[in-house]
């Protein structure tokens, strides 16, 4: 589904991604951890064509589509879904409107009919259990006012909605205590299946706990400096990430 | 002192010289009025309240009285007679009841005064309620009733104004509104100011808020077609102790449309004057909302909007004088614009010596959609009171690029985002609009205004 080459990228003059190769197929979960300033959430922004980075070499290759070369609303269009560490506030927009509109501009790009607000309604209603929102928040402008928590169980909620082909979570769990975390995981979890894929960035090994991956990955100073299976991040959890610095070092 | 062009102060000597006679105490407001207007001519940009704004298109041109009133040898008579015509159903202008119905937001519920060319029409006037105190001012003057006499040209000072001078000397008709003391007015008075694109006209409106009363009155400023007309408007408002008014100022004039507008007000002891103004209309256009806190813990909220395009040049001032102590002042302006268009807000804030703990917010904020469009800021503190609370702040900015990019992550193109960016940066301060029908209203001439379309609530 997704196989990234020697990618290179960063903001300004600034490299941070220095030849990442990754392949995710789909029913995989892929973890990517590692300390801050590794790298982790410049992957996953890149992946939704922040416009913010530039990648200066390396390819991307989604579905056989060059990533790289689709706007940001079209790599959405075409499945793509991030979860953001920083969840977007838009007062004077409701999220039932901007969850709807998102979800007509998926299905118009995919040559499928719009919904109207009365059939939305529906279809958004068991989604918003899953995550555990009250139908109130629809009527809500965009995040705004909402508790950390609130914010990231949205992100979870419109991923719900908009049921991505490749999910991308960029540190869902920071700022989460463990109910939440459960609740964000349990929606999580329901939504995998066989054609779809999902991406965990993350910091810590808690939230692996309740999502459990395929793979892990972990990234330092922009490169993945070793890959295992999901018994890797506990190995992180018991020896931090200090002993894979010379690893680093070894590579560079 | 002026950039007049002869011709046209000429014009309105000409028509203030045929104006019809009224009672002494007229005469001599109107004379002085113009004597005044005569001395000071039209402000220049080295004004220090006009100096983003050259009044020059309005000043060069000749405007003649579009009511024709009291120029008997101009064609203009037959209209004003014509539209006096009580029977007419449609009258000279061709104002129809399904204008009034489009402009009055299709609310018939409210108190609907309607003002052809600055001409009171009974015909178009609707009250749902006979008992509400409200009236013409020609009739009013007519009557002899007192209010006029004791309040015209009493609140709005005309001294340094000459826009004010103008509409003094020209004072013929607009709105007398008495609420009287205890009463509430359920039902919004609406004050539809229709024009017919040519001319000039100087609606005058007085408000009395009787003691601890409440109504909410909204002034509406449209036009039947685009024309180069010229409408120059005075509010005068008293709110008296206890009392609460909401007023909304909407200025919609057509594209070409001058337009000069101020709202005035004196609020006494613990009274309350929320003011909203909302700003879209015009090539060249200037709101004045200015209010005067004399009497201890009275409050005022003065908020607003303008949304401007093209080559439109659209001013907001302010004033908000702290005569008295105790009293809370908050006010929000904001801005959105887009094309070659330039916008101005000046607010300013007097704390003066004896009014401590006022508690003034103020906030300007604006939205630049092109590269070309403009926006001079000058929020204004001036405090003489040493225990105080106030803050002010502007800030000019274009369309949150992190906000751009979280729409576009969810499949929304660049197109959309900006759309519903923009409005949202505009219905913020909708929001503020406590009367929800005319929210909507206004919400949705903001949508169409961007998006084309406003099938649905955002």
């Amino acid at each position: 589904m997704l196989e990234i080459n020697d990618l290179h990228a960063g903001i300004g003059d600034r490299e941070i991604l220095r030849g990442i190769t990754l392949s995710v197929n789909a029913g995989e979960v892929h973890a990517v951890m590692g300390p801050n300033g590794s790298g982790k959430s410049t992957l996953a922004q890149v992946l939704a064509g922040n416009p913010s980075y530039q990648v200066t070499s390396g390819s991307i290759s989604y579905n056989g589509q060059d990533l790289l070369e689709l706007d940001p609303e079209v790599r959405a269009q075409s499945g793509i879904f991030l979860a953001f560490q920083y969840p977007v506030e838009i007062p004077g927009v409701s999220n039932a409107y901007f969850l709807r509109s998102a979800y007509n501009e998926i299905r118009k790009a995919n040559g499928q009919e719009e919904v109207d607000p009365l059939e939305f309604l529906d279809l958004v209603e068991e989604k918003l259990k899953l995550v555990d929102m009250d139908q109130s928040m629809l009527s809500r402008s965009v995040n705004q006012g909402f508790s950390g928590g609130e914010k990231k169980r949205n992100e979870i909620f419109q991923m719900a909605v908009l049921s991505p082909r490749l999910a991308i979570l960029d540190e869902t769990d920071s700022g989460l205590d463990i109910d939440a975390l459960r609740i964000v995981a349990g929606g999580v979890n329901k939504l995998r299946s066989p054609e779809n894929a999902t991406i965990v960035v993350t910091h810590y090994q808690r939230l692996l706990n309740y999502i459990v991956p395929d793979f892990v990955h972990v990234l330092a100073n922009g490169r993945i400096v070793k890959s295992g299976g999901k018994e890797l991040a506990l190995e992180l959890e018991e020896k931090g990430y200090d002993w894979l610095q010379p690893v680093a070092g070894a590579v560079a | 002192m002026s950039t007049r062009a002869p011709s046209s102060v000429d014009v309105y000597r000409e028509d203030f010289e045929r104006l019809r006679a009224g009672p002494a105490w007229l005469q001599n407001l109107r004379q002085q009025a113009f004597a005044r207007f005569e001395v000071i001519g039209f402000p220049t940009t080295k004004n220090e309240d006009w100096h983003f704004t050259s009044v020059a298109p309005i000043a060069e041109r000749s405007f003649v009285l579009a009511s024709g009133v009291g120029s008997e040898a101009r064609e203009g008579s037959d209209r004003r007679e014509s539209s006096r015509r009580k029977a007419d159903s449609v009258n000279a202008i061709g104002a129809r009841a399904a204008d009034v119905a489009r402009f009055g937001f299709g609310e018939e519920g409210w108190h609907t005064m309607v003002f052809l060319n600055g001409v009171f029409s009974e015909d178009l006037s609707s009250w749902p309620d006979t008992a509400v105190p409200v009236g013409n001012l020609a009739h009013a003057i007519e009557a002899g009733n007192p209010t006029a006499e004791k309040y015209l040209g009493k609140i709005a000072g005309f001294d340094n104004h000459s826009f004010t001078a103008l509409n003094t000397a020209f004072i013929a008709d607009g709105a007398v509104i008495e609420i009287p003391t205890e009463t509430v007015v359920e039902q919004p008075i609406h004050l539809i100011f229709i024009s017919d694109g040519d001319g000039v006209s100087h609606p005058r409106n007085l408000i009395v808020a009787g003691r601890h009363s409440r109504a909410t009155v909204i002034e509406s400023y449209v036009s039947l077609r685009d024309g180069a007309y010229f409408t120059n408007a005075v509010t005068e408002i008293v709110v008296a102790e206890g009392a609460h008014l909401d007023h909304y100022k909407l200025q919609r004039e057509s594209s070409s449309a001058f337009h000069v507008g101020t709202v005035q007000a004196r609020e006494a002891r613990d009274s309350q004057l929320h003011s909203f103004s909302f700003a879209v209309g015009g090539s060249l256009a200037r709101t004045n909302v200015y209010t005067s806190l004399d009497g201890d813990a009275a409050t005022c909220t003065l908020n607003g909007l303008y949304l401007t395009d093209g080559s439109q040049h659209i001013d907001n001032q302010t004033s908000i004088e702290h005569i008295a102590p105790n009293c809370p002042s908050h006010e929000i302006y904001k801005g959105v614009l887009d094309g070659r268009s330039h916008g101005v807000f000046n607010g300013k804030v007097y704390v003066h010596p004896e009014a401590q703990k006022t508690d003034g917010k103020q906030s300007n904020n604006n939205l630049l959609l092109s590269a070309n469009a403009r926006v001079d800021t000058k929020p204004q503190l001036e405090i003489f009171a040493d225990d105080v609370k106030c803050t002010h702040g502007a800030t000019v900015g274009r369309l949150d690029e992190v906000a751009m990019f979280y729409l576009n992550s969810r499949g929304i193109g660049p197109a959309t985002a900006r759309t519903l960016l923009t409005y949202a940066f505009a219905a913020d301060v909708l929001a503020t609009i406590e009367l929800e029908p005319l929210r909507k209203a206004l919400e949705k001439i903001v949508l169409v205004r961007f998006a084309g379309d406003a099938s649905e609530q955002v």
